[in-house]
C-alpha cells in the first residue's frame, strides 16, 4: 500500500474547515473597524488593568481597618480628608475611599466571573464534544440534563444553591459554573455534530487515532467561533449575576466585597441622599458589562456565517 | 399606435461592500398593448432585476440610477409613491418565480386575495370575495370556497402559482410582468399553465413581459423576444426571427446549444467560459471574451443597431441573414 | 392535537415528579432533615414530637411515601418564623408577584415590539441606531442597580413616586390587587418598569432581528407589488409573522420574570414571593425555601407546557396531527 498520499497529510495538524471570519488577525481587524466595539474593548481593557493593578493604583487599601478614619465617613465626592487627600468619589460610613473600594471590588467581580466562565467553558466543551462524538446514550443523557437545567432561570438555580451552601467565593464560582455550563455544552455539541460528519474526522478514526486526540485536536478548533461569541456574552451575564447574588446577600462574603456587595451596602444610604456609595460602583459595573457586550455583539456579527455576504 | 410601455436606458445598480454591481445597465425596449414580450437570459443577466425595476421594487442596496419607464404617459421611475402604489397591482401586476415564497405562509388565501382587491377599490368584503372566486375560476381552480379558506402550504406548487396568477388578474391590469412563473413547476404543469396564460392574454388583451431563461418556453408564447446578457439587451426582435435567424453571436450560441433530436449522437455544443460578474464587467462588449467573433473593435461598447425592421442587435459583427430563403414566414 | 397535548402533559408530569424526587433526595437523604424541617428554636420535647410526626425516625422508603402524600396534600412543612404552613404563606404572596410580573410583561411587549419593528425597518437612521444603543444599556445594567437608580431619580430627587412597598390594594374577586387603586398604581409603576426594562431590551432586539429578516422576504415584496399600503404591510404581514417567535420567547421569559422578580421585589420592598424567599434565606426559614423551590418548579414546568401548546396553535404550518415531539 502506497503511503505517499498519506505522508503528505499531517494528521497531527487539525483540519481547518472554512472558518467563518477568517484568521485571527482578520477577525481582530474587522473587530476594530466598528467604533462601538473599539470603545467596548477599551472599556474592558481599562477596567481589567485597573483591577489587576489595584494594590498599586488605589490611594487607600479599603480592607485595612487601621488605615480608615471614621471622621472621614460619609463625605461627598470631591471632598478633602483631614489629612488633605481628595476623595474623588466620596467615602462610605466607615471612611472608606470609594475609588479604592471600587477598584478592589472590580478585582473580586472580575476574578469570580472570569474563573467561573473559564471553568464552565471547559466543562461545557468537554460535555458537548463528548456528547456529539460518542453519540446515542451519552448524547441523550448529557443533553437531557442540560435542557432540564436550561429550562430554569439561572438566578433561581444559583440562589437556591447558595441558600443551601452558604456564602463564599468558591461557592459562588461553583454556582455560576453550574448555571453556565449547559449553554456552552449545547453550542459546542451543535458545532461538533456538524464537524463530526465531515470527512477528516472519519479519516482520523480510520487511522485509529485515540478518541481524545480526535476530539481535542480536530473537532475542538473548528467549534471555537460560536463558542467565543457565547463566552463573551456569558462573561457579562456572569458579572451581572454575581453582582445580583451579592446584592441579595448570598454571594461573596463581606470580607471580600465585589461591586454588587458595595452597592448593597450603599442601598441604605440612597434614601438619605448619599447616592455616591451606591451609584459609583454601579457605574463601574455598567461600564465593564457594556464593554463586554459591545465586543460580543460585534464578534457575533463577524463570526456569523449567515451574515457573510 | 403609441407603446403601452416604453423603457428608455434603464439602469439599476447595487452598491455593495464589494463594489457596484451593474445589474441593469442601459436597457431599452417597448411593449404594445396586448403584446407578449419574452425577456430571456441566463441567471445574473439582469432580467429579473429589469422586471422589478419597472415597478420600482428594488431593495437596498440597489437603486435605479438612470433611465425612464414610460407607462401611459407617466415616468414610473420618478413617480411619487402614492401614484406608484395606485399603479402596482392595478394597472401593472406581477407574478413572482416561487409561489411558496410569495404567499405569506401565516395568512389565509382569502385574506391575501381580498387585501389585494381592497387595496385599489373600496368594496365590501363580500364583493371582494365574489371577485376572488371569479378569478380563481378563470385560472381553473375548482371548488374555490375550500381553497380560499386554506393556507398556502396546503396547496401544490402548480395550484399556488395559479393563485398568484389569479391575484394578478384581479384588477384586469394592462400589463402583467411574469418572472419565471413556471420555472419551479413540473414540466407537465408548466405546459398547462403556459397554455392557460396564453389564452387569458388573448381573451383579455393584457400585455405581458414573460421573463425566463428557457428559450423553448418563450418561443411558444411570445410575440417578441429580447435577449439579455450581463445587464444589457443584446438582441431583440420578432420571436420567430430571433429563434430561427439570431443576429447576436450569444443568441446564436444559445440556440446551438439546445439539444434536440437532430443533434442526437453528436457532442453537445456550449458557449465556452462563463458569464461575467456584474461587479467586474469586461471593457466594451461584455460577451467579447466568449465570442467566436470578438476582436479589437469589440473593446468599445457596441450600440444597439436595428439591422432589419423590428430586429436589432448590440454587436459589431452580427450574423447577418444571407438570402431571403432564410426569412421565416 | 389531543395526542400532542397528552404527550406534552405527560412530559411535564414527569419533569415535576423528577424535581420532587430530587428535592426529597436533597432534603431527606443527603441533607439533614432534622435541621431543615424542624425549627432550631424548638424545645427537646417539641423536637421529639416533630420527629415522630414527620416520620423522620422511620426507614427512608417510608419517609418517601409520607413525603409524596404530603406533597399531594399541599403540606410542605411549617415556617419556622411564622409557624403557619409554608405553602399557604407563599400562596398568599403569589398574587402580588403575578401582578408585578404580568404588568411588566405587558409593558415590555407593548413598548418593545413597536420599538423593535421601527429599528428593524429603519436600521440606519438615527431612530434605529439610538433604539439599539438604548437596548444595549437596558440589557447590560444589572437589574438591581437599575431599580436603585429609578428610586434615586423618581423617589428621592424628584419625589414623584413612592420608594417602595405596595400601597393600598383593592379586593378583586377575592384577590388583593393594587392595579385598581390610584395609590397602588403609583407603587406599581417603578417596580414594573424595573422588571420590564431587562426584558424590554430583549424584546426590542428580537423584534428588530425578526423584522429585518421578514422585511427581505419575497412575500413582503409581493405584497408591495400588489399595491398594498406600507401600513398594512407592516401591521398585518410583518407583525403577524414576527409575533410567533416573539410569543414563544415571551412565554419562556415569564418564568424569567418571576425569577428576576425576586430582585425587584427586594429592591422595592414589594411583598411578593421573591421577597419572602430572600427574607427566608436570611432567617434560615428552610421549609419556606423548599416550598418556594417546589412551587416555582411547578409553575415553570406549567408555563413551558402552555407555551409549547400555544406555539403549535399559533403557527398554522404546524400540522398538530403529525407533531411527534
Amino acid at each position: 500500500m502506497s503511503d505517499t498520499a498519506l505522508d503528505s497529510v499531517n494528521l497531527d495538524e487539525p483540519a481547518r474547515g472554512a472558518r467563518p471570519g477568517g484568521s485571527l488577525k482578520r477577525i481582530l481587524a474587522r473587530l476594530f473597524e466598528d467604533r462601538l466595539a473599539l470603545i467596548g474593548f477599551a472599556l474592558v481593557a481599562i477596567t481589567a488593568v485597573a483591577a489587576i493593578a489595584a494594590p498599586l493604583i488605589a490611594p487607600q487599601n479599603p480592607y485595612d481597618l487601621a488605615g480608615l478614619d471614621i471622621m472621614d465617613g460619609g463625605l461627598a465626592p470631591g471632598s478633602q480628608s483631614m489629612a488633605g487627600k481628595t476623595y474623588w468619589l466620596g467615602t462610605d460610613e466607615q471612611g472608606r475611599d470609594m475609588l479604592s473600594a471600587i477598584v478592589y471590588g472590580l478585582r473580586v467581580s472580575l476574578y469570580v466571573a472570569g474563573s467561573a466562565t473559564l471553568i464552565a467553558l471547559a466543562v461545557g466543551m468537554a460535555m458537548g464534544i463528548s456528547a456529539a462524538y460518542f453519540g446515542r446514550f451519552a448524547d441523550t443523557a448529557i443533553m437531557r440534563i442540560a435542557d432540564l437545567q436550561l429550562g430554569f432561570p439561572p438566578i433561581l438555580i444559583a440562589l437556591i444553591l447558595l441558600a443551601v451552601l452558604g456564602r463564599g467565593i468558591d461557592k459562588v464560582i461553583l454556582a455560576l459554573v453550574l448555571t453556565q455550563w449547559a449553554y456552552y455544552a449545547r453550542v459546542v455539541r451543535g458545532s461538533a455534530l456538524v464537524e463530526n460528519q465531515k470527512d477528516y474526522v472519519a479519516a482520523a478514526r480510520c487511522l485509529a487515532l485515540s478518541d481524545i486526540r480526535i476530539m481535542a485536536r480536530h473537532l475542538l478548533p473548528n467549534c471555537l467561533p460560536p463558542l467565543i461569541v457565547v463566552a463573551t456574552v456569558q462573561i457579562a451575564h456572569a458579572i451581572s449575576l454575581e453582582a445580583t447574588l451579592s446584592f441579595l446577600g448570598v454571594g461573596v462574603p463581606i470580607t471580600e466585597p465585589s461591586l454588587g456587595l458595595l452597592i448593597a451596602n450603599g442601598y441604605d444610604y440612597l434614601l438619605s441622599g448619599r447616592y455616591w456609595v451606591a451609584v459609583f460602583p454601579g457605574v463601574a459595573l455598567l461600564l465593564i458589562i457594556v464593554g463586554v457586550n459591545l465586543v460580543g455583539d460585534r464578534l457575533r456579527d463577524i463570526l456569523n456565517p449567515r451574515l457573510q455576504k | 399606435m403609441t407603446a403601452l410601455l416604453q423603457v428608455e436606458n434603464l439602469a439599476t445598480h447595487y452598491f455593495t461592500g464589494d463594489g457596484v454591481a451593474k445589474a441593469v445597465d442601459g436597457v431599452s425596449f417597448s411593449l404594445n398593448k396586448g403584446e407578449i414580450l419574452g425577456l430571456v437570459g441566463e441567471s445574473g443577466s439582469g432580467k429579473t432585476c429589469t422586471g422589478f425595476s419597472i415597478l420600482r421594487l428594488i431593495d437596498a442596496p440597489g437603486r435605479i440610477v438612470s433611465g425612464r419607464v414610460m407607462f401611459d404617459g407617466q415616468d414610473l421611475a420618478s413617480l411619487d409613491t402614492a401614484a406608484l402604489r395606485a399603479i402596482r397591482g392595478k394597472r401593472i401586476a406581477m407574478i413572482f418565480q416561487d409561489p411558496m415564497m410569495t404567499l405569506n405562509p401565516v395568512l389565509r388565501i382569502d385574506t391575501q386575495m381580498v387585501e389585494a382587491v381592497r387595496a385599489h377599490s373600496k368594496v365590501s368584503c363580500k364583493a371582494a370575495l365574489d371577485r376572488c372566486r371569479q378569478v380563481l375560476a378563470m385560472v381553473g381552480i375548482p371548488a374555490p370556497e375550500e381553497r380560499l379558506a386554506s393556507y398556502p402550504h396546503h396547496f401544490s406548487g402548480g395550484m399556488r402559482q395559479r393563485v398568484a396568477i389569479a391575484i394578478a388578474l384581479l384588477h384586469e391590469p394592462d400589463l402583467i410582468i411574469a418572472d419565471e412563473p413556471t420555472t419551479a413547476l413540473d414540466v407537465t404543469i408548466q405546459a398547462q399553465i403556459l397554455a392557460e396564460v396564453q389564452k387569458l392574454c388573448a381573451d383579455t388583451g393584457t400585455a405581458m413581459i414573460w421573463i425566463s431563461h428557457d428559450l423553448a418556453v418563450v418561443s411558444a408564447l411570445a410575440d417578441r423576444i429580447a435577449v439579455m446578457y450581463a445587464g444589457r439587451i443584446v438582441e431583440q426582435g420578432r420571436a420567430a426571427e430571433v429563434i430561427e435567424a439570431p443576429l447576436h453571436p450569444y443568441t446564436r450560441g444559445l440556440m446551438d446549444s439546445v439539444p434536440s433530436r437532430n443533434t442526437r449522437g453528436t457532442p453537445l455544443r456550449q458557449i465556452p467560459g462563463m458569464a461575467p460578474s456584474t461587479l467586474d464587467l469586461p471593457k466594451g462588449c461584455s460577451f467579447r471574451p466568449r465570442c467566436p467573433r470578438g476582436d479589437g473593435a469589440c473593446l468599445s461598447q457596441p450600440p444597439e443597431v436595428e439591422h432589419y425592421p423590428g430586429a436589432s442587435a448590440r454587436c459589431f459583427h452580427p450574423h447577418m441573414r444571407e438570402a431571403t430563403a432564410e426569412m421565416p414566414a | 392535537m389531543l395526542v400532542y397535548m397528552i404527550r406534552r402533559f405527560g412530559q411535564s408530569l414527569f419533569a415535576i415528579a423528577a424535581m420532587a424526587l430530587l428535592v426529597f433526595v436533597g432534603v431527606y437523604a443527603i441533607g439533614n432533615p432534622v435541621d431543615i424541617l424542624i425549627s432550631p428554636e424548638a424545645t427537646e420535647l417539641d423536637r421529639e414530637a416533630q420527629i415522630i410526626r414527620l416520620g423522620l425516625d422511620k426507614p427512608l422508603w417510608e419517609q418517601f411515601l409520607l413525603y409524596v402524600v404530603n406533597v399531594a396534600r399541599g403540606d410542605l412543612g411549617n415556617s419556622f418564623v411564622y409557624g403557619t404552613p409554608a405553602l399557604t404563606l407563599i400562596l398568599q404572596r403569589l398574587p402580588a408577584t403575578l401582578e408585578l410580573a404580568l404588568v411588566a410583561l405587558a409593558i415590555s411587549v407593548f413598548l418593545g415590539v413597536p420599538l423593535g419593528v421601527i429599528a428593524g425597518l429603519r436600521p440606519d437612521t438615527a431612530a434605529g441606531r439610538s433604539i439599539m444603543a438604548g437596548s444595549i444599556l437596558g440589557f447590560s445594567l444589572p437589574n438591581f442597580w437599575q431599580g436603585m437608580m429609578l428610586i434615586l431619580i423618581f423617589a428621592v430627587i424628584l419625589g414623584w413616586l413612592p420608594a417602595g412597598g405596595r400601597g393600598t390594594t383593592a379586593d378583586v374577586l377575592g384577590l388583593q390587587l393594587s392595579i385598581f387603586t390610584r395609590d397602588g398604581l403609583a407603587h406599581l409603576i417603578l417596580p414594573a418598569i424595573n422588571l420590564a426594562l431587562f426584558k424590554l431590551s430583549l424584546v426590542i432586539r428580537l423584534a428588530r432581528a425578526a423584522t429585518r429578516e421578514v422585511a427581505l422576504q419575497d412575500y413582503v415584496k409581493f405584497a408591495r407589488a400588489k399595491g398594498l399600503s406600507e401600513r398594512r404591510i407592516v401591521l398585518v404581514h410583518i407583525l403577524k409573522t414576527i409575533m410567533i417567535p416573539i410569543t414563544t420567547v415571551l412565554g419562556l421569559e415569564l418564568a424569567s420574570m418571576i425569577a428576576f422578580g425576586i430582585v425587584t421585589e427586594t429592591v422595592f420592598s414589594w411583598p411578593g414571593m421573591g421577597k419572602l424567599l430572600i427574607d427566608s434565606i436570611e432567617l434560615l426559614d428552610r421549609p419556606v425555601i423548599v416550598a418556594y423551590l417546589m412551587l416555582t418548579v411547578f409553575m415553570i414546568v406549567m408555563i413551558n407546557l402552555v407555551v409549547d401548546v400555544l406555539y403549535a396553535v399559533l403557527d398554522p404550518r404546524i400540522n398538530l396531527k403529525d407533531v411527534t415531539t
